[in-house]
């Protein structure tokens, strides 16, 4: 065998691709709890990161897995956790303080359909605090995603979340994973050298400046340097979107996630058929691509949105058009008793008849 | 003649203020804790352990949220500062990234005994090499004067005015004896800061605590009774006294377990 200096193609079960795209991109530190579709991850986590020098911890629960993670991405390692929607609702008190605690960390969201956008992209827990929010419509994408989000993590020293779900987890594909990247250790980790110094590091979701002359923590100082950082943040990340035949649609489709592919196939059959109708799919849900959802929405008849839950991203959609036509949510919840959302609603035949019905009014 | 202060002429040298006897790994000289309040020393005594060590540089603090938390910003070892029962795995993860570091957490028993057991057990549990440090005043004492899993039968808080009734609330969980029982617990202790001498000797709990991590034993837990006065409802000078006859009648003070030479 000779060293190839193109990484080769492999088919790789989603999960298998995260996990090996997580270790090229630098992540030495991985915890999670069981979980359907999760679990994978996990498991390919316990099983590749040893061999580069890393920690995977079988966490008793997602409480301690994000702990856990919380510590290790305090020394600057670059650390990531995960776990399904259910799983990110025990963690969010943690992912709350760790983001005001200004540390980067890679959280994946294997989630059960699309029913967790809110608690994606809204944060879900307490506290003044945005994660960016990125969301692969398929494996191949997710490798350059993950990759995107330990650069943001670092970046901006800041949650990622990475939201994919069933389909991703469990469909083989064939994928490229880049090649390995070294992350510095950053000068703010923790190694415990700096004690005894007088410059002791301190990292503190109630501020990060040391008291010299006095006691207690200047709250207000560190929550207005917080929301600096917030809105930095979210006006210098990239929105991220892709977008097909807007430029003569009457009808734009915004969908994410697996679902935007099934939306996309309705959309190139309706189009053979005649039917003026574009797709934007957006890509980073957390900043939102509101530029060019609301850009595809100018001179369209309607802006319909699928998702598969009860109507979540069509809230940002709307505030995204602001009026340049009318929204129509043309989603609808997971059917499958699983609440995995392999449901008869996820269907090119039945997304072309809403498409069609929203075309027709 | 040292240690001797003849008392029929003025001293020789000033005398020396309280201010003098900051230890060296806290930064300011004051706190905001209560009189009475038995956690100050209880935080001195782990920091003059670590120092005594010559652990300084390498020591990382976890600390949970209580009244101590007020020392969180102010030491001279590192810190990273957890949620409220959450030390233990976010230390975990800590130490599994920093291996050569020294790291503890700093808990209270509301903390550690009533929101966090399952962190503490599960952490003990895995041998993980780090050390816990828990200052159970039985009482949520930043909160006001609640009761906690720690609050012994008969004590008052807020939130149980007639005194812990066991039908009504149950039984105090002893969590030093708890973890004695934890095969991946090396050295468990319960020590008591209400006079010089437990001070003395609760020092040598955290000195051999410290040890035992030091050396890769396993885990190491000190637990520190500590005074409350204010959420005890009782006068200041009566609380070294009161912890005595009550806390330590209970949460009985003694080395539980050492294998740290095994």
């Amino acid at each position: 065998m000779t060293d190839t200096a193109v990484p080769a193609r492999r088919l790789l079960h989603g999960s298998e691709a995260i996990a090996e795209a997580m270790i090229a991109a630098g992540c030495r530190f991985f915890s999670g709890y069981p979980m359907t579709p999760f679990t994978e991850v996990l498991e390919h986590m316990a099983r590749l990161l040893p061999s580069v020098g890393g920690t995977c911890m079988n966490a008793e629960s997602e409480l301690e897995a994000v702990g856990m993670a919380w510590g290790a991405a305090a020394t600057g390692t670059p650390a990531a956790t995960g776990s399904t929607g259910q799983g990110l609702s025990l963690m969010q008190e943690s992912l709350a303080e760790i983001t005001l605690a200004r540390l980067p960390l890679v959280i994946l969201d294997m989630a059960r359909a699309q029913g967790d956008y809110y608690q994606a992209t809204r944060g879900g827990g307490h506290g003044d605090y945005r994660h960016i929010v990125l969301a692969p419509a398929d494996s191949a994408e997710a490798v350059t995603l993950i990759r995107l989000a330990f650069d943001l993590a670092e970046r901006w020293r800041n949650p990622v979340l990475v939201m994919g779900d069933y389909y991703l987890a469990h469909t083989a594909r064939s994928v490229t994973i880049p090649g390995p990247v070294d992350r510095a250790v950053p000068a703010w980790g923790l190694d415990g050298s700096s004690g005894g110094s007088g410059k002791a590091k301190l990292i503190s979701f109630l501020g990060s400046a040391k008291q010299r002359d006095d006691v207690g923590y200047d709250l207000a100082a560190h929550y207005a340097d917080c929301a600096a950082h917030t809105s930095t943040m979210s006006r210098e990340v990239e929105p991220l979107a892709e977008v097909t035949g807007t430029a003569d649609a009457e009808v734009v489709v915004v969908a994410f996630g697996t679902p935007a592919r099934y939306v996309q196939a309705a959309v190139r059959e309706l189009r053979s058929e005649g039917l003026a109708v574009g797709t934007v799919r957006p890509i980073t849900l957390y900043p939102f691509p509101a530029e060019a959802v609301a850009r595809a929405a100018d001179g369209a008849r309607a802006v319909a949105v699928y998702e598969n839950n009860q109507g979540q991203m069509v809230d940002d959609v709307r505030l995204a058009v602001l009026g340049r036509a009318p929204v129509e949510f043309i989603g609808g919840l997971s059917l499958d008793s699983s609440g995995f959302g392999i449901a008869p609603d996820l269907d090119v035949r039945v997304l072309k008849e809403r498409i069609s019905r929203v075309a027709a009014s | 003649m040292t240690g001797f202060v003849p008392t029929d002429r003025p001293p020789a040298a000033p005398a020396r203020l309280v201010d003098d006897f900051t230890p060296a790994l806290i930064d300011v000289g004051a706190h905001h804790l209560c009189p009475g309040c038995g956690e100050p020393v209880a935080m001195r005594s782990a920091l003059e352990a670590i120092d005594e060590l010559g652990l300084t540089r390498r020591a990382i603090a976890v600390f949970g949220i209580g009244c101590y938390t007020a020392f969180s910003n102010n030491l001279d070892v590192e810190v990273l500062q957890a949620l409220h029962g959450r030390a233990p795995s976010v230390a975990t993860g800590v130490k599994r990234a920093r291996p050569d570091a020294i790291v503890f957490t700093v808990q209270g028993d509301g903390d550690m005994v009533s929101e966090g057991l399952q962190e503490v057990l599960h952490t003990a549990a895995r041998g993980e090499s780090v050390t816990c440090i828990m200052l159970n005043n039985g009482v949520f004492g930043e909160t006001g004067g609640h009761m906690s899993a720690a609050t012994v039968v008969g004590q008052r808080t807020k939130t149980s005015l007639e005194g812990r009734d066991p039908v009504l609330h149950g039984r105090p969980i002893l969590l030093a004896s708890l973890l004695a029982h934890v095969d991946g617990a090396a050295y468990v202790a319960r020590g008591l800061v209400n006079s010089a001498g437990n001070v003395a000797r609760t020092k040598k709990m955290l000195l051999r605590a410290f040890e035992a991590q030091e050396r890769r034993a396993g885990f190491s837990f000190v637990e520190i009774l500590t005074m409350c006065p204010t959420g005890w409802f009782i006068e200041t000078e009566e609380a070294p006294v009161y912890l005595e006859d009550n806390l330590a009648a209970v949460h009985t003070p003694g080395v539980l377990k050492d294998e740290v030479d095994r």
